[in-house]
């Protein structure tokens, strides 16, 4: 457990934090998460790989948290608290190059296309797997990543930075 | 839904694959497919810099938020300890005999035996390490008038390859570019990379890692301390 536990921990933290928003609440869902891996160990397949089935897991986890927070409280938790992280000094200097303006629209995304994009990009899943993982159709996956992409292309436009798509 | 309407078809298709092809997480097949298909049209090809962007600052985000504390890890092991013992698996294939043997080891025993493997683990890749960087030593780029063996010296990018580069690239890449692993394998796959033997201006580093990026072999790079 301690080396699943080990190799996975962070990118499953980082997926969980991505989706609650919040440090201490996804800090409390990796252990919950883990716990549950421990629990059902005995019931993987591996009919997918392990890393996919972890974070379907991990999901299941931060949307069931995601849906005991009062609407309220989702509202406070603005998007700079994520955005804070890349606040350092030298960070903030650039804060105007393209990179910069890019990252920060990718956290004003609605949770459904952070979750899509952060799966290809950053958990690099295939199709297949994000389906599993979201659980909707493969070709719902393409559409909802399209969506998600074009809607990264608008927020980029409305911070003056037009990529001439979609 | 009229965004893609517009576009051909088959276009249309090609241009839903980009995402996963610059993860390099396509099958072989499709990998092909959009290849020629990139090979071909200058547009698609525009747009899948724009996606090969959206990758790298995905990845730069993610990279950014940090690690839970040992707290977490310290909770889990009390909640384990706090678990009723497993009940024997009923299964016969080798997976469930696997399985059952790891349920019957008490937390505390399997976290000793764990942090054995995780030390062998760690010698086997220290080995690993030291192959690689005797190896790349000397292709490592060295000014004539300050060579330097501080593994703090030099200007320096993180590197993460593209999945579907093959061993066989990376060392043409590094070589090509006389660029030497100064560290990892790190978390999520990145390498630091000494791009040049003593300190340059940002400007020029920046310059440099803009004109790696463009390689197919890079699937993410940034500058670094």
């Amino acid at each position: 457990m301690q080396v699943l536990y080990a190799r996975h921990h962070v990118r499953v933290y980082r997926f969980v934090l991505r989706l609650v928003r919040n440090e201490a609440t996804a800090e409390d869902l990796i252990s919950e998460v883990f716990l549950d891996i421990w629990r059902q160990a005995g019931k993987f397949e591996g009919r997918s790989a392990a890393a996919t089935w972890m974070l379907s897991i991990a999901r299941f986890k931060a949307l069931s948290a995601l849906r005991r927070r009062p609407e309220e409280e989702l509202d406070d938790e603005t998007v700079e608290q994520i955005e804070d992280h890349a606040d350092d000094p030298e960070t903030a200097l650039e804060k105007k190059d393209k990179g910069s303006a890019l990252r920060q629209c990718l956290t004003k995304l609605s949770a459904d296309h952070r979750e899509i994009i952060d799966l290809v990009y950053y958990h690099e899943k295939s199709v297949e797997e994000v389906a599993e993982i979201v659980g909707i159709p493969e070709a719902t996956v393409k559409t909802r990543m399209f969506y998600a992409r074009k809607k990264l292309s608008e927020l980029l436009k409305e911070q003056g930075i037009d990529r001439g798509w979609p | 839904m009229n965004a893609m309407k517009q576009e051909a078809p088959e276009r249309q298709e090609i241009e839903e694959l980009l995402p996963w092809h610059a993860a390099g997480t396509l099958s072989r097949r499709d990998a092909q497919r959009v290849e020629e298909a990139l090979a071909r049209d200058p547009e698609l090809a525009r747009r899948y810099a724009l996606v090969r962007e959206e990758f790298g600052e995905t990845i730069h985000l993610n990279e950014t938020l940090g690690a839970p504390s040992p707290r977490a890890l310290e909770k889990l092991f009390a909640k384990i300890d706090t678990e009723p013992a497993r009940r024997p698996a009923t299964s016969f294939n080798l997976g469930g005999r696997i399985t059952e043997f790891f349920a019957s080891l008490s937390p505390r025993t399997l976290a000793w035996s764990a942090s054995a493997a995780v030390f062998a683990i760690l010698l086997q890749a220290g080995l690993l390490a030291n192959i690689v960087l005797k190896e790349t030593k000397t292709a490592g780029y060295e000014t004539a008038s300050a060579p330097t063996t501080d593994p703090d010296v030099g200007a320096f990018a993180l590197i993460r390859f593209a999945p579907q580069a093959s061993s066989d690239d990376i060392t043409k890449f590094l070589e090509a570019n006389k660029l030497s692993i100064a560290a990892g394998p790190m978390a999520g796959g990145l390498y630091k990379v000494r791009v040049a033997g003593t300190g340059i201006p940002k400007g020029e580093l920046a310059r440099i890692v803009k004109k790696l990026q463009e390689d197919k072999v890079v699937g993410f790079i940034a500058t670094t301390e």
